[in-house]
């Protein structure tokens, strides 16, 4: 028992703990306020696999856009427990079964981990920036492309659909 | 039992270290209210604060002893925790800042080597760009908690305006970093210490950096947040007492690091110009570093100020346009020739 693994147990109860929050509490805001939290311990345990890059990006990303994006959605709406529709019991009991498929799978393959390697504190430098960049540039640099060519796809589509109830208003 | 394995002399050194930077950051942002007073008495041929202490010196005591005294009024139906979480973020992701920058070379004491920057990792310029992305909770928090629809309002205009400029500060960011090809903060001092100043390289990436700064620290001519002759007052509406003081407050800390950021990345950190420091003795050299990073930042304070009391504020579609239309594809030309250039020279 040394210090990183008793940090690495510290974020994992910070993690599940904030997702069990995130989905009991009732106010909208706050699910997403504990969302964050859920993201900050992720990004504590990349750090722990001595992957700061994904662990900072995953915060300016997930914490510093996505979620200021939900939060506007969400503060806008100004949802409440009470306006929130009842959803009927099928789709309840839909849920509850997909849900625990689910669950079975990610189960399934947690037990096969070999405890041992839970934390590799400054061990490899595969998760740094310059092995990453490499390795992005060399040996993937085609799926990359799709990738980025992909996201500017999505940008694009974005724009258009924002403009068009402009484009309509001004044939009027 | 194996959990003491670590130094304990490094863990006291950097608490010293943080207990340091944290409490000098707070003075100073303290003085910079004061001289922001005196500065806007002076370019608008006045005294200024002059009654508290010898010159003015105790006016801020005097201001925060007031905000204190303050009846303290959380409205009825807001959720009291966010309430107070709002202000807390705020001053908290304007102190996390200071944690990666570089605020001298090495010091000697009691036969210990004490590297004068709390962290030293090697993605530092990310670590500040995630600080500032998060420093728009602490204002949407707190305007949503207040259970106001003006409140909110002023909140979502504050954070669309600093999610707007952060893009373009981003970009500027990566054209420098294409140049120094690091993302330490400290290598990128001691790369400007052996050879010229990023500025030099960088001229229009440091005024698109400068122009976003002053909006992501919501100064004029960007203090639409805060516009409270011609909208209402923004997100703080609903804030009184030492609250309220918090978002003023970290304000001025956004300020100064803000400030020692530029001077790090453009201007050379703690590189005194013209000073070969090598052949002083490491703590000399340490303290000038120190003075030549403060001088620096208090440039940067002071235009700040300047700008403020002589520029007036953009209307809310002016300050969109700047930033979507002018500022991002400026940086992104910048980006375009800094990786051209670099890549004919190689």
């Amino acid at each position: 028992m040394n210090i990183t693994t008793l940090v690495f147990i510290l974020l994992s109860v910070m993690a599940v703990g904030s997702a069990a929050m995130m989905i009991a509490s009732k106010s909208p805001v706050h699910s997403v306020l504990w969302l964050i939290v859920v993201f900050f311990a992720i990004s504590g345990h990349y750090i722990l696999l001595n992957a700061q890059f994904l662990a900072i990006v995953n915060i300016i990303v997930y914490a510093g856009a996505i979620m200021v994006l939900f939060l506007f959605v969400v503060m806008l709406m100004n949802l409440n427990a009470e306006t929130e529709p009842i959803k009927n019991y099928r789709l309840q009991l839909i849920g509850i079964i997909s849900g625990g498929t689910l669950l079975l799978i990610i189960l399934s393959a947690i037990m096969k981990i070999d405890v041992e390697q839970l934390v590799e504190m400054k061990t490899g430098n595969e998760g740094l920036i310059k092995s990453l960049g490499l390795n992005l540039f060399k040996n993937y640099v085609l799926p990359f492309e799709i990738s980025s060519v992909l996201f500017l796809s999505a940008m694009i589509g974005a724009v258009v659909i924002g403009k068009k109830d402009e484009a309509v208003e001004n044939k009027k | 039992m194996m959990l003491l394995t670590i130094d304990i002399g490094l863990v006291i050194e950097k608490l010293i270290l943080i207990v340091v930077v944290i409490s000098a950051s707070l003075v100073i942002a303290m003085y910079t209210t004061f001289a922001e007073r005196k500065v806007a008495a002076i370019l608008q041929d006045r005294r200024g604060p002059n009654r508290a202490g010898p010159f003015g010196l105790l006016q801020p005591l005097a201001d925060g002893l007031k905000l204190f005294f303050k009846e303290e009024i959380i409205p009825n139906f807001s959720s009291k925790f966010l309430f107070i979480l709002g202000p807390a973020l705020a001053m908290m992701t304007a102190m996390m800042t200071s944690a990666v920058i570089p605020w001298g070379n090495k010091i000697e004491l009691f036969g210990r080597n004490i590297n004068l920057q709390i962290a030293d990792i090697n993605i530092g310029i990310l670590y500040v760009f995630g600080v500032v992305s998060l420093g728009v909770y602490g204002i949407m928090i707190g305007s949503w908690a207040s259970n106001n629809k003006f409140s909110l309002l002023g909140g979502l205009r504050a954070a669309s305006q600093i999610i707007s400029y952060e893009l373009a500060m981003g970009i500027s960011m990566i054209a420098l970093l294409m140049v120094t090809g690091t993302l330490s903060l400290k290598e990128m001092v001691v790369q400007q210490q052996a050879g010229h100043w990023n500025v030099i390289y960088q001229p229009l990436g440091f005024l698109i950096f400068l122009i976003c700064a002053f909006a992501e620290c919501n100064r004029t001519p960007f203090d639409l947040p805060e516009a409270e002759n011609e909208l209402i007052g923004g997100y703080h509406t609903e804030y009184s007492s030492m609250k309220l003081g918090f978002f003023l407050f970290a304000e001025y800390i956004n300020m100064f690091i803000s400030s020692v950021i530029m001077a790090t990345l453009f201007f050379g950190g703690y590189d005194m110009p013209f000073v070969n420091e090598s052949l002083l003795s490491p703590n000399i050299a340490a303290l000038v570093g120190i003075a030549a990073l403060m001088a620096k930042a208090i440039c940067f304070i002071f235009l700040f100020m300047w700008v403020r009391w002589t520029i007036p504020r953009f209307r809310y579609d002016q300050l969109m346009h700047l930033g979507w239309r002018i500022l991002i594809p400026l940086a992104l030309f910048n980006m375009l020739v800094t990786g051209g250039v670099i890549l004919y020279f190689k």
